[in-house]
């Protein structure tokens, strides 16, 4: 009855509200900026040369995935992680140990499209796990806890022998060849990483907008309402931690072919909270965050040295930039990077735009 | 005849919602000291009493946020004095809280949707609902039921405070409610918002039986048909609205002189 009603007087409000749902669930498509950026990503190997292509341009992809998993868990779960490098580099590891190396004591030999399936499986188990016991727990503790996993994993891989090889870690990991195409060529990893990068970007949009994940953000913002009506919030944290876990895991397998080595260094606690670094300084509120926050990064960590030397300063005090720039982020901008860019348009926007919105009652 | 009605009353079986000598402990503190209550299927009740009286925690105690420290519940004859509170949720018992637990950043679409979703299957579904979804139509009529139509796409932290209150009702509403808990569902309405309540639970269906924590006696004694009365965590005196209303003791203790 009252939908006969609303299609007299409007002249056609399906198509209406199908628009609006549209852009309230994909707002990239009606930004032009957007579009450019895409188009940048994929005409890409024109402009830049190898060095580009892999060092900055994968880098920070393959970063950003692992980033954006922590984005999902603590964006929309309220959950920080510190294991989803760990995560990640159990999946790199796994590569190594089920594929072929040049570590042919360690390595199984299994064919890359079947060492990388197991890869994935086993690292979202081991995330899986390590979730199911963090959610027992909240706020500092969850962190507390999936450091401690990741610091124990760092010093399990350093004392392994049989299957990490201990402090070496494993090296000349072979990458997929098939179709006559060698996917580590710096053209073609270039595209799997995009293509990757875009499909879990993509997702994370997915499911923030499903039902699981307008679930888990009312799990993050009332855990006790969620039970209150139906859901059972640790249930969904877990979930979630296990979506989480294949993200940081498709990373993982992309950075052991980046790199074709894997050692404890991957994957110790500095490098877990390099994630977290990255994540927050980008903006833990959209899935666009992480991968500007790792571009930041690797941008830096590439090229503060040089500029460092130029003033006559010590190279390795890039770090020294990354922690200034951090606690400036923190400082000025709780949600990263692209809050900071998002105050400064609506500060630009006309105010007659900003109406108060039409309050009735 | 004559034993099943027996083994029925045995189980509990004929009440809606069934408290025996529930306790609920902080510390040394006893906030609910053996309270025994029966409410039939459909009936409307109102627990009075002054602030610390235990009406709240006895609600935490139905719904389960609290566990009791001893005695048990049945809803429909069923013990769920160890369910968690989403299997209670899931059985048709509903609550809504004294200070709006809502959902700030969603809007009040996605607040009810969220509400009828999890008293359904798909709680982990990755599809997204599309326009002929039944869970859709669902919430587009509950959102119609409590007068928010107007503001389904604002989010809810935009919302005035009487708004939030209407929002509150919407979610204890969602899915096929047996039972439902109200704490203190007018506070801080308007005389206007006030009627419109009264009419929105006056205009249940009449299977739906609730609890009403109600402190505005105009509110509380034109919406029940019984009243409880509470002081000190212990059940205090039980009637009808009337009754309670002129009892001298009850005016002693908590209408006093505060009331007009």
């Amino acid at each position: 009855m009252s939908l006969l009603q609303s299609t007299q007087f409007r002249p056609d409000p399906s198509a209406n509200a199908t628009r609006r749902a549209l852009i309230r669930t994909w707002p990239e498509f009606q930004n032009p900026a957007a579009w450019l950026v895409a188009l940048i990503l994929v005409i890409m190997p024109l402009i830049a040369n190898g060095f580009f292509l892999i060092e900055i341009f994968a880098t920070t992809l393959i970063l950003g995935i692992i980033a954006l998993s922590l984005m999902f868990l603590a964006g929309y779960g309220g959950m920080v992680s510190l294991m989803q490098l760990t995560i990640a580099g159990f999946a790199g590891y796994m590569v190594a140990v089920f594929g072929m190396s040049g570590n042919a004591n360690i390595s199984l030999g299994w064919p890359w499209w079947l060492a990388t399936p197991m890869a994935l499986a086993l690292a979202t188990l081991f995330g899986t796990l390590g979730g199911a016991l963090a959610v027992r727990t909240e706020g500092i503790y969850t962190i507390m806890i999936t450091l401690a996993i990741g610091a124990a994993f760092y010093y399990f891989t350093n004392q392994n022998w049989a299957i990490f090889n201990g402090h070496t870690g494993i090296n000349t990991v072979a990458t997929p060849h098939f179709w006559g195409v060698d996917w580590r060529s710096d053209i073609a990893f270039y595209y799997v990483t995009l293509g990757v990068a875009a499909i879990c970007y993509f997702a994370v949009q997915h499911v923030s907008r499903a039902p699981f994940g307008l679930a888990l953000q009312g799990v993050r913002d009332n855990s006790r309402r969620m039970a209150a009506l139906g859901f059972d919030p640790n249930a969904h944290r877990i979930a979630a931690y296990a979506f989480a876990a294949f993200i940081a895991a498709l990373g993982g397998v992309l950075q052991v072919w980046n790199y074709r080595q894997i050692s404890p260094g991957s994957v110790s606690v500095g490098a877990c909270i390099d994630v977290l670094i990255i994540a927050v300084v980008g903006g833990i509120t959209r899935p666009i965050g992480p991968f500007i926050g790792a571009l930041i990064f690797v941008l830096l960590r590439t090229f503060a040295l040089d500029v460092l030397i130029k003033f006559g300063l010590d190279g390795n005090r890039f770090r020294l930039l990354i922690g200034l720039g951090f606690l400036a982020i923190v400082f000025w901008s709780s949600d990263g990077v692209i809050g900071l860019w998002e105050r400064w348009r609506r500060r630009n926007a006309s105010p007659t735009q900003r109406s108060g919105g039409g309050r009735l009652g | 005849m004559d034993s099943v009605a027996q083994r029925l009353s045995v189980v509990g079986a004929g009440a809606a919602l069934e408290l025996r000598g529930v306790t609920r402990l902080f510390g040394a503190l006893a906030a609910l000291t053996d309270v025994t209550i029966t409410v039939r299927p459909g009936e409307r009740r109102a627990v009075l009493g002054s602030n610390g009286a235990g009406k709240t925690t006895l609600f935490n105690c139905i719904t389960g946020d609290f566990p009791p420290s001893s005695g048990t519940i049945r809803f429909f004859g069923e013990d769920i004095t160890q369910s968690p509170p989403y299997e209670r949720i899931r059985r048709g018992l509903r609550r809504t809280y004294q200070i709006s637990a809502l959902f700030p950043g969603l809007t009040v679409q996605d607040n009810v949707y969220l509400a009828c979703r999890g008293v359904s299957r798909g709680r982990f579904s990755l599809l997204r609902p599309g326009q002929n979804d039944a869970l859709m139509h669902a919430t587009e009529t509950l959102v119609q039921a409590v007068h928010l139509a107007s503001v389904k796409d604002q989010r809810v932290s935009e919302l005035a405070h009487g708004q939030q209150r209407q929002l509150e009702i919407a979610l204890a509403l969602a899915g096929a409610p047996r039972f439902i808990l109200f704490d203190e569902p007018a506070a801080g309405l308007s005389p206007t918002e006030r009627r419109e309540l009264i009419e929105i639970l006056t205009s249940l269906p009449a299977h739906i039986g609730y609890i009403i924590i109600e402190h505005d006696m105009d509110v509380a004694l034109r919406v029940v048909e019984s009243v409880t009365m509470m002081h000190n965590g212990r059940i205090f005196k039980e009637g009808l609205p009337r009754e309670i209303e002129s009892d001298p003791e009850v005016q002693e203790l908590y209408l006093g002189g505060g009331h007009e």
